[in-house]
């Protein structure tokens, strides 16, 4: 069974403002039937481009529905200026939170309220933007591109949870993998020959691994770590925040730190404390 | 609020007789059955029994039945012999069908390097033995075909298959883990070479599976270890389970009747009432050749997780063929295979029920379900209010009708 915080469930047994704007200024259609989800959104702007009204219709599941139904909530009585940054994570936090694998739900949210946007504004509707990566579910490589930046995604399987994309035949993994590379850095040693790597290479790549693999689970905790210098194969580094004085902090030290680098940089690396 | 249990291809409620059997097998009796004193061989002799009720429900003989954990792993075990047993073969076949315990397990096998055909099934989930028989080759190892589908309820020809398929030389095996209780088998008549059962479809508990292994069929066990089942599967027995189960199949023979009258009778009213009652709703799958106690009903333009869901704030316990409550994002293989529209296929639900439902489970279904389909079309953006098809009541109608929740 999902885990629905108490609020999607409200607002899936109880959504608000479901509906049709005859009049609507603004109007946005995301999803299809074939994708299993899909959401019509419905935008009433006075003269002071403020939404005076928001309606919706879903066709989904829980997750879906409520959605939709926040997303109308957060926007109604915004200046479209402010509408335009709602992202898919205002929704997420509205609910309350959404299971990983429905995170896609609140995108379609976001997607529909540019569409709506753009029609509102009388702007030409926009070709396909990007070449299609999903033929499963029509997503193209723009619309992953920005779900893998806005989300700070790193795996496939978050990429499919966001978009969708990559959950029908599996086929477009490859391409996916291609695209996460590209942003988040290919940081895989290249096989069989580690010690090609020019000294700029190496600074470069440990900062990235400290960055993306090390950093965010020690702010998490209030901590933090720099790059303090590279001499041959020994980083030295120094930790800060709660982890500077941290009883543990060799384990970190050795057990992670060093760990992730000698994994995605080079194995022979040391690491030590500056 | 007492729950509406339709979801019995899920798992069934254990019966109380096969509770009462059980329990002394948790309490008092719990010596190893292996071991040489006289409480060891009583709980050996529960085993013993419980085999023989096993075989005598399949109409096998006591030594051809081997207790396992569960389906799956009477699947696994079953394909994984016959691969053995023929090395040299490297083609196997199964249907497009299957339950995940099959699927997933012939996929993998695929990327293992074996040739793997999955054979097609028509609109209403028939499958063709002569297409089957085409697919065929001295290079194929085993077949395994399921003898009822675990969504729709559809069950295959598979005295036919099995009699095409051995007299070709090639092993036969069949996930009969829907079809066991619910529609007679006689394996004396059939020549099924491995079949798997689970114990918790048929008002046993989980853990306990059987498979059948027809007398000189060579076998390579699965689990190696100890001496336990002749060899077969190591381990020491889950003897309780194993007690239990040979009770729920002595009680499955004596309600099969009641099956194939009371409870097809109930599945049949909710089934009719509720394409009469909601426009816009298909039955998937054959409907005469059916297990007497499943339906599989889709609804046009609503999504199977926000009925469950739905369903589930009024005490009712279904299951569905949508994307949303798997954890995928595409409908059910099944309804794909069978080319089930997507309009639809996302808005199946399946109703399995059991000896134990009710005309007053049936009554409050019908009730409540109608105002749920119509409360969700009107949040579609895919629903239009002008349909007046189907039933007796139009959609203006019926979505008029309002369900507190």
């Amino acid at each position: 069974m999902w885990d629905y915080t108490e609020k999607v469930k409200e607002y899936f047994l109880n959504p608000r403002n479901v509906g049709v704007i005859e009049d609507a200024d603004g109007v946005g259609e995301v999803g299809s039937l074939a994708c299993g989800d899909a959401l019509t959104l419905y935008l009433k702007v006075d003269e002071n481009e403020r939404i005076t009204d928001a309606k919706f219709k879903t066709f989904g599941c829980a997750s879906a529905i409520a959605s939709s139904s926040a997303l109308t909530e957060i926007i109604k009585g915004l200046p479209v200026s402010e509408a335009e940054k709602i992202t898919n994570e205002d929704i997420v936090r509205f609910l309350g939170g959404l299971p990983r694998q429905k995170m896609h739900c609140s995108v379609m949210g976001r997607e529909a309220l540019e569409m709506a946007i753009a029609d509102y504004r009388g702007e030409a509707e926009k070709a396909v933007e990007g070449t299609i990566v999903c033929e499963c579910f029509g997503v193209t490589d723009r619309e992953i591109e920005r779900a893998i930046r806005e989300n700070r995604l790193s795996t496939i399987e978050d990429v499919t949870n966001f978009t969708k994309a990559g959950g029908g035949c599996e086929k477009c993994h490859e391409k996916i993998q291609r695209i996460l590379d590209d942003i988040n850095g290919t940081w895989h040693p290249p096989a069989g020959k580690p010690g090609t790597m020019t000294n700029i290479e190496k600074i470069k790549r440990i900062e990235a691994t400290l960055d993306r693999e090390i950093r965010p689970s020690l702010q998490q905790d209030g901590g933090d770590v720099v790059l303090v210098d590279v001499d041959g194969n020994t980083v030295y580094v120094r930790l800060q925040g709660t982890c500077a004085g941290c009883r543990i902090s060799h384990v970190t030290l050795k057990d992670t730190i060093e760990a992730k680098l000698r994994e995605l940089v080079h194995p022979n690396l040391f690491v030590k404390e500056a | 609020m007492d729950s509406i249990y339709v979801d019995n291809n899920a798992t069934t409620r254990i019966a109380p007789e096969v509770l009462d059997a059980m329990r002394p097998y948790l309490t008092d009796l719990y010596a190893n059955p292996s071991s040489m004193y006289r409480l060891a061989g009583e709980v050996s002799a529960g085993i013993q029994k419980a085999r023989a009720q096993v075989a005598s429900l399949l109409g096998a003989d006591p030594e051809e039945i081997l207790f396992t954990s569960c389906g799956t792993e009477s699947d696994n075990t079953a394909i994984r012999a016959a691969i053995q047993i023929r090395p040299k073969k490297r083609h196997i076949v199964t249907t497009r069908v299957e339950h995940p315990a099959i699927k997933n397990l012939f996929e993998h096998l695929s990327k293992s390097g074996w040739r793997v055909t999955f054979v097609p099934v028509d609109a209403q989930g028939r499958l063709d033995t002569e297409l089957l028989v085409r697919y065929l080759s001295p290079d194929t190892a085993v077949v395994s075909v399921m003898w009822a589908n675990n969504e729709t309820g559809v069950i295959f020809p598979i005295e036919e298959i099995a009699r095409e398929v051995t007299n070709r030389g090639i092993l036969f095996h069949t996930d009969a883990v829907q079809a066991v209780g619910k529609i007679p088998i006689n394996l004396k008549e059939i020549p099924v070479d491995m079949l798997s059962l689970s114990g918790h479809k048929l008002h046993a508990p989980k853990g306990i599976g059987i498979l059948y292994i027809r007398k000189g069929i060579p076998f390579v066990p699965f689990l190696i270890g100890g001496h336990q089942e002749r060899g077969r599967r190591g381990g020491t027995e889950n003897v309780a389970s194993i007690v239990a189960l040979g009770r729920a199949c002595e009680l499955a023979q004596e309600h099969l009747s009641e099956e194939n009258t009371r409870v097809r009778k109930l599945r049949d009213r909710l089934e009719n009432e509720l394409t009469d009652r909601i426009p816009k709703t298909i039955i998937n799958g054959n409907r005469k050749n059916r297990l007497p106690n499943t339906t599989s009903i889709g609804f046009e333009s609503v999504e199977g997780e926000a009925i469950l869901l739905m369903m589930n704030q009024v005490g009712i316990c279904a299951s569905s063929g949508s994307a949303c409550t798997s954890g995928s994002l595409e409908p059910s293989h099944v309804l794909r295979a069978m080319g089930v529209p997507f309009s639809y296929a996302h808005g199946s639900i399946r109703f399995s029920l059991s000896r134990y439902n009710t005309e007053k489970d049936i009554d409050t279904i019908i009730e409540t379900l109608p105002p749920i389909i119509a409360r969700l079309r009107e949040l579609s953006p895919f629903w239009n209010q002008t349909v007046t098809t189907g039933g007796s009541k139009t959609s203006q109608q019926t979505s008029q009708a309002n369900i507190q929740l």
